[in-house]
């Protein structure tokens, strides 16, 4: 991977032109918004819906999109050197650039259709990044498990945010947040809290689904830093502040939010000091952090409105240039091990400043913007509406826990001495400009932010106008730097700091033991209910395949004839009950082709060669086309022509590679066959007539003929049906013959190895039973 | 592959022709019998006989593009012929565009629909063909394996 190789800048930082200029116009809204105005652009894109392809800027999704483009403007230049020499880093940048526009729809959409759509879009370039080094088995499971995770849960939002559009009887997030009481009182409020909850703690990573977060740093370092802790992570937690006007500021969202997110907070804490890996350190910090963010938004005060705004800041600053650091110590040390590294203040002097910065706004040490959000975090506890204790021990005891991996982080690798015993790697050399320019701007942002905290610009302007946001209604909001009343919070603060040290202190010693001990207990944990289940699904659809596809091609035709029969047969023939049969008005021609048919159908049923049966069904297809004709279908009949033609050039080249025709059946088989192929005939048969009988709907057939030329400009009907009229149907339909096309490539390619040799015929279910059989054993 | 010099003489007429008799159908489908899908076929089934005359390696190199970038290209058309009107005449998605008062003989008025049916001609096209030629390799395959 991350080949030491590679020293220089690379060549694609210019692509940060990209990310910056996206981040120069949303800094130009910054005033606008600032001032309550809220610019919003909108399209129509399938009215009949109330589906519109719209976006618009408050506080909150200006907060996200500025976070979001500044990072990926350092995140663009980061990986220029990171992902230098890959051959694939052509399609790195483009997934790359693919999730941000997508990320920037998610927290812009103001239509919740459209949110879903980008929602689903960052799921899938997530995948393909988590997945990005694709032949390599760890990779490909950490990025189907992401993917399955948090797909299964976008399906949970979709539903739910359909239960919500209904509830608040509007497809518009700008005016569905200011009708919470409406939806509040509907009889769907519960059914969409719940769906939408499991969205969102799905994509923020929250118990019990925090699982595939520290898995999906499979992926390369420049996404880590950017997916899974700056921005994609978020889209949860910017979903839940979204909505919390609508949905929360209830006894269900207090208790939910609160609960799940203090004890995610707390076990990711609680899991990360004892990681080995620096980025899995981070990973599980992460999914601390997301889960305080769930926390604060559950307790819905101010102070925990202003505490959750500031501390989403402060954690994507913080967490992003970490992971940046990560990368550039495996880069230059060829290891991640905090067993392996040490004393890289001297060699890495650039990329210690960006850490210093970055942990020290990480443990909320004064002046930087992290002490500012650990104060307001500890005020909202205290001031919570519950007065609990418990809730602010759970905020202290997190927050100790991450104090104690941000030590591990500064002080292992680059103020202890190098372990003599286990050397990494390499000798470790300074990280080149392009790797050590993004931890130390994110890290200065950190700090300059936290002196000028109290700055209107800052303050009121900037995170006044996203907590306001997250309330639902504007808000006064003053940050101050320097407390302004000597409370419990700033002694929390110190307790917090000194036993966070304390962690550090005695973290080697019982890291061991509690790796083994977890390793117990994640027996009961869930993800291995994500394995379980997944085994469980595999293992139901072997068996349905078995029983379904045993191999026989017959055994499928009859399982088809049989639930035709089933499903449409009885219908038939009851509808046929007491209705006359249409006179019989056969033209000769009509006559000829028909007798035709079943000439053919006779001679298919007597042959003993392959290749007669594929011609006689074709003489049967082009007589059908021959009625087409008769009847006015051009159109049908010349497709049906092609398709024939086609058809039997595969069949042509399928017949290769069967085994010789051989007669496998006996009588009884044959009878068995027979009454099969008579009930699915007759069904057919009175399916036609009592469709003979029934009287058209014409009304539809005659809107299309009038309005074709009108509305469409053609004369052809049937081609402007499916170009136009229903020209949606016929998108779908190519992707799907697209998609066919790939799955037949690869069944092809890859089972025909297994597949029975034109000159051995075998036993067709043998040769599927077993086909993990190695090939040379036949 | 056969080896016939009446079969091989014979595509190399039909092949022009089919493909002329292909794009035929393709433009004239808005007014008269046609469309993309028909023309697909019909032009699939051209290659399909250069594949049995000539062998599938020349019928690759007679395409050139590969069948995938056919499939591609196909969908991007389509799509692009739906996002026309929302991005650059703020009508909802797939709403149907027309230069009105160009009127080509034989094609009609020039329209996003037409766009729309290429479209549909080249990904329908890369499909047959892709499974065609995979087949056909297949099977050349497992003949060579077998002498």
């Amino acid at each position: 991977m991350s080949g030491s190789t590679h020293h220089g800048n690379g060549r694609h930082w210019p692509l940060a032109i990209i990310p910056l200029s996206l981040f120069l116009f949303f800094t130009t809204l910054i005033g606008r918004v600032g001032h309550g105005d809220t610019p919003l652009w909108s399209w129509a894109w399938v009215p009949q819906l109330n589906i519109t392809f719209s976006f618009h800027v408050d506080g909150l999704a200006l907060l996200m999109a500025l976070i979001i483009s500044g990072v990926g403007t350092l995140i663009f230049i980061y990986a220029s050197s990171y992902m230098a020499g890959d051959p694939q880093i052509n399609r790195f940048y483009a997934i790359l650039t693919f999730f941000m526009l997508a990320m920037l729809g998610v927290v812009l959409a103001d239509n919740i259709v459209l949110l879903f759509v980008f929602w689903e879009l960052t799921s899938i370039s997530s995948y393909l990044l988590i997945g990005f080094k694709h032949e390599k088995a760890d990779s490909q499971r950490s990025a189907l498990q992401a993917l399955l995770v948090t797909g299964s849960g976008g399906m949970c939002l979709m539903a739910g945010l359909v239960l919500l559009g209904l509830a608040a009887d509007s497809w518009q997030l700008s005016e569905i947040i200011y009708l919470g009481e409406q939806i509040q009182s509907s009889a769907l409020y519960l059914p969409a809290l719940i769906l939408v909850l499991l969205g969102a703690f799905t994509k923020s990573a929250q118990f019990p689904f925090h699982f595939w977060l520290p898995n999906a740093m499979a992926a390369p370092t420049p996404v880590s830093a950017y997916l899974h802790s700056a921005t994609m992570v978020k889209a949860g937690v910017y979903l839940l502040a979204r909505l919390n006007p609508a949905l929360g500021q209830n006894d269900i969202w207090f208790y939910t939010l609160v609960i799940f997110g203090g004890f995610t907070g707390l076990l990711g804490g609680w899991l990360a000091w004892q990681q080995v890996d620096l980025k899995r350190i981070m990973a599980y910090s992460t999914v601390s952090a997301l889960g305080v963010l769930v926390f604060l938004i559950g307790l819905g005060n101010a102070y925990a409105y202003e505490a959750a705004m500031v501390f989403l800041l402060v954690h994507s600053l913080y967490k992003g240039a970490l992971f940046m650091t990560a990368g550039a110590i495996d880069h230059s040390t060829g290891t991640r091990d905090i067993r392996q590294l040490g004393g890289l203040m001297r060699a890495m002097p650039y990329t210690f400043v960006g850490v210093l910065l970055a942990t020290t706004s990480m443990a909320g040490v004064p002046p930087l913007l992290g002490f500012v959000g650990k104060e307001l975090i500890y005020k909202a506890t205290v001031e919570s509406y519950t007065g609990s204790v418990y809730v602010t021990l759970t905020a202290v005891v997190t927050n100790i826990l991450v104090v104690g991996a941000g030590a591990i982080i500064l002080f292992v690798p680059f103020l202890k001495k190098q372990p003599a015993d286990n050397p990494p790697p390499h000798h470790p050399h300074p990280a080149p400009l392009t790797m050590w320019l993004g931890p130390i701007v994110l890290g200065t942002a950190a700090l300059l932010s936290g002196l000028f905290v109290g700055s209107e610009f800052f303050s009121e302007i900037l995170m006044g106008s996203a907590i306001s946001s997250l309330a639902g209604q504007p808000q006064e909001v003053h940050l101050h730097l320097i407390p302004l009343v000597w409370d419990i919070v700033p002694l929390l603060s110190l307790i917090t700091v000194a036993l966070g040290l304390a962690v550090y202190a005695v973290h080697a010693r019982f890291r061991d033991p509690m790796q083994t001990l977890n390793g117990r207990v994640s027996r009961f944990g869930p993800e291995n209910g994500y394995f379980g289940l997944l085994d469980g699904i595999l293992w139901f659809a072997g068996r349905v395949t078995r029983l379904l596809q045993n191999g026989y091609l017959r055994n499928y035709i009859m399982m088809i004839a049989f639930t035709f029969f089933g499903l449409v047969g009885g219908y038939s023939l009851i509808g046929r009950i007491g209705l006359h049969p249409s006179p019989l008005n056969l033209r000769p021609y009509e006559l000829i082709v028909g007798l035709i048919i079943i000439l053919a159908t006779l001679f298919i049923l007597q042959t003993g060669s392959r290749l007669g049966a594929v011609i006689g069904l074709g003489v049967i297809g082009y007589s059908i086309a021959y009625f087409y004709l008769f009847f006015g279908a051009p159109d049908l009949a010349m497709t049906q022509f092609s398709v024939e033609t086609l058809t039997v050039i595969l069949f042509v080249l399928v017949l290769f590679r069967l085994p010789r025709f051989l007669s496998l059946t006996d009588t009884v088989t044959k009878v068995r066959d027979g009454i099969v192929a008579t009930a699915v005939g007759l069904t057919m048969t009175l399916l036609v007539l009592t469709d003979l009988d029934v009287p058209t709907n014409l009304e539809i057939a005659n809107y299309y003929a009038a309005e074709a030329y009108k509305l469409a400009h053609g004369r052809n009907v049937v081609n402007v049906i499916l170009v136009d009229f229903r020209g949606l149907d016929t998108l779908v339909e190519v992707t799907v013959l697209a998609v066919a096309a790939l799955g037949v490539y690869a069944l092809i390619k890859a089972t025909r190895r297994y597949l029975p040799h034109p000159s051995h015929p075998s036993h067709p279910t043998e040769q599927f039973d077993e086909d993990t059989r190695t090939p040379e054993k036949r | 592959m056969i080896q016939s010099l009446i079969l091989r003489t014979a595509i190399r007429y039909l092949f022009p022709l089919l493909l002329l008799f292909a794009l035929f159908l393709l433009l004239r489908g808005h007014y008269l019998p046609g469309g993309g899908f028909v023309a697909s076929l019909v032009a699939s089934a051209a290659f399909a006989l250069v594949m049995f005359g000539f062998g599938v390696e020349h019928a690759r190199e007679l395409l050139r593009l590969h069948p995938l970038e056919l499939i591609g290209t196909g969908l991007i058309a389509v799509v692009s012929s739906a996002l026309l009107a929302p991005l650059f005449f703020q009508k909802p998605f797939m709403t149907g565009l027309w230069l009105d008062g160009l009127h080509i003989p034989a094609i009609g008025t020039l329209g996003s629909p037409l766009l729309f049916d290429i479209g549909v001609f080249l990904a329908v096209l890369g499909v047959v063909l892709h499974i065609i030629f995979t087949l056909a390799e297949a099977v050349q395959e497992e003949g060579e394996f077998n002498e």
